[in-house]
Order: C-alpha cells, then structure tokens, then sequence
C-alpha cells in the first residue's frame, strides 16, 4: 500500500512536471476532464491520434521543404493544420514552434521555416517520448485518483 | 395530466436527444468534438467535408438512404478551414437549401478573425466558437438550441392543436358518448378522447 501511494505520487508529479515545463498546457486538463470509467483511455487514445497526424504532416512538410522554390501557401496549410491538433491535445510548446513556422512562411523566409521546422521536430519527439512514457505508467498502476487526500 | 404528457412528448428534450452533425477534415478534433456531445447527451454524426455532409444531408443531388426521421439533424458544428469546402462555404450552402435553412449552423475556427466572424454571422452562422472546443461551449449551445427548438414547438403545437382539437372533436362525436365534456382550453385533466386523438395525431415534425 505504501509502495502505491508512491507511485501514484511519482505519477503526479511526472504528470504536474508536464505543466511546470511548459510542455502540457490547460486542454490537456480539458481532455482528461472528458474521461470517466466507460472511457478510461480518452485522453491516450486522442493523443494516439494525434502521433498518427503528425507523423503525416511531419512527412509531408519534410517532402514540401526539399521543393525549389517553396510553396509557402502549402507547407501554411500543412503547419496550420498541425497546430489545429496540437492545440486540440495541449501541447503547449510544439503549438510555439507551429506559429513561428507560420510567421515565417507569410514572410517567405525559407531559412526561417527550415530552422524552425528542425526545433519542431525536436520539440515533438521530447513531447513524444513524455507522454508515451507517462501513459505507460499510468496503465501500469492505475489512474490517479483526483480528489484532494487530507495532509 | 396526461394531456400534459403529451406536451411533454413533443418537446425535445424528453423524446429524443439533440442528433448533431460535427463537420471537420481534423481526426483529433472529430474525436474531442464526438466525446464533448456524447457526454452532453447527444447523438452525434462526425464527417469529414462539407461534400460529405452535404451527401448526408441529402443534399448533393444523391438521395439519402436514410429515412427522413433518422436523419433528421439539430445542429450541425462545422469547422471553418477545411480543403475543398469551407465552413463558410457549406454554411451557405445550407442556409441557402430551403429544406436544410431551419437548421442552426454552429462555426468553429482557431483562428479569431473579426471578419471572418461577421461574415458567417451574417450568413446566418448561429455562433461561432473558438477552438478548441470546451465542455461548457457544448453545454451552453446545447441548451440554447434546445430552448429555441423547444420555443418551435410550442409555437406550431399551439397552432397545430387548436385545428386538430376542432377536427378530432367533430371525429369522436361519432362514435363516443362524452362529447360534451370535451374542454375547450389545451390543458385540461379530464380530457381522456382528447388524449386518445392526440395519440393518433402524427408526431408535430
């Protein structure tokens, strides 16, 4: 029993840790409030689809960027699309680098989209690895009870 | 009493549940739209395009395989930047049907454009809600939709009633007793022919 508490304690710090770092905001809160015992994996199964659309979007931008010279109308369509699902899951600093991207491209800065694309991808692939890591220890021990213990 | 029943019947909220049509080219958002009007107690239908709700609607030139009565949508809750048909565009497109004008259109967009909000309120867009999307969003359209549907149904009942009240009363004359107990006024306790003939009416659409 003592063992449980602890883990479900590290469990909530790992998961306030996402919020402090800036890399969950509120929606992500809004998505687990939309969870209940008939649907205890929503917010697992959103964020799943979300890797799917970002992979795709992730390729597709990738390809776009190779192209000579840039459609940039393309590649706001892409990046508007990809901050669409970001926002929707509340990945706060992925969502960051989608509106610089987007900055860029209405300015037909093609350095500016390239660079900002690599962050992207860097700052996916953290998010990414946390949230994987995060549910995989949610399954394994349980949800976090979230009403308040008395101290 | 049961005259009241019936009123109640008709009224959305205690029959059927609101059936939404949710219209995003967004997978993520489809499924954070579908469990927001499930957990608000509606149905809900979630495509794609505008095309395809267009082609649910049955308003693509194709007939619909549903029935009317299956089909029938409350609300539909479109995204605006979508490939191929905007929201925008789709709204037109159902404000200017005059089989689908009735329905409330309901636009949701990221981006916060005063112009782009005044032209889908203009067109005839009910609301126009940031994205993403909140339960208290759906909870406050809901209830907003329901009280307007609800204000339609009173008005065509009370039309409605007081021609079949006039029509089913000369009806049971001919074959019941108690003609002359029949009230005049809509709510009325003793009315058991009255509710009889209701019950026979067809369902205020």
């Amino acid at each position: 029993m003592e063992r449980n508490h602890h883990l479900h304690r590290q469990l909530a710090n790992l998961r306030q840790s996402f919020f402090d770092q800036g890399y969950l905001d509120e929606q992500f809160i809004q998505l687990e409030e939309l969870q209940d015992d008939a649907n205890p994996n929503f917010v697992e199964e959103v964020v799943t689809l979300f890797y799917k659309d970002s992979a795709r979007l992730i390729h597709s931008i990738d390809q776009a960027l190779e192209k000579h010279p840039l459609d940039f109308a393309k590649l706001d369509s892409y990046m508007h699309q990809f901050k669409g699902s970001s926002s929707s899951i509340g990945a706060k600093k992925v969502k960051i680098e989608c509106t610089q991207f987007g900055e860029y491209c209405r300015a037909g800065n093609v350095e500016g989209c390239k660079r900002t694309f690599q962050q992207l991808k860097r700052e996916y692939a953290v998010l990414r690895k946390k949230l994987e890591a995060y549910f995989q220890f949610v399954r394994q021990i349980g949800p976090i009870e979230t009403a308040s213990r008395p101290n | 009493m049961e005259v009241e029943n019936m009123a109640g019947d008709y009224s959305l909220s205690d029959a059927q549940e609101l059936h939404v049509l949710a219209v995003d080219d967004s997978h993520v958002d489809r499924k954070v739209i579908e469990r927001l009007l499930k957990i608000s107690c509606c149905k809900v239908t979630a495509v794609e395009s505008g095309r395809m709700a267009l082609q649910y609607l049955g308003l693509d030139g194709e007939k619909s395989s549903l029935g009317i009565d299956e089909l029938k949508v409350n609300l539909i809750m479109t995204d605006y930047s979508m490939p191929g048909m905007t929201g925008y565009e789709l709204l037109k497109k159902i404000k200017g049907s005059s089989a689908l004008s009735k329905i409330p259109v309901v636009i949701m967009s990221s981006e916060k454009i005063l112009a782009r909000i005044d032209r889908c309120l203009e067109e005839g867009a009910k609301e126009f809600l940031q994205k993403p999307v909140k339960l208290s969003d759906v909870k406050r359209l809901k209830d907003f939709i329901l009280r307007g549907e609800n204000d339609n149904k009173e008005t065509e009942q009370m039309k409605e009633g007081s021609c079949s009240r006039k029509r089913k009363i000369q009806d049971c004359s001919l074959s019941l007793t108690q003609t002359h107990d029949i009230p005049s006024s809509p709510k009325c306790s003793s009315a058991p022919l009255l509710q009889q003939s209701l019950l026979k009416h067809p369902k205020i659409a």
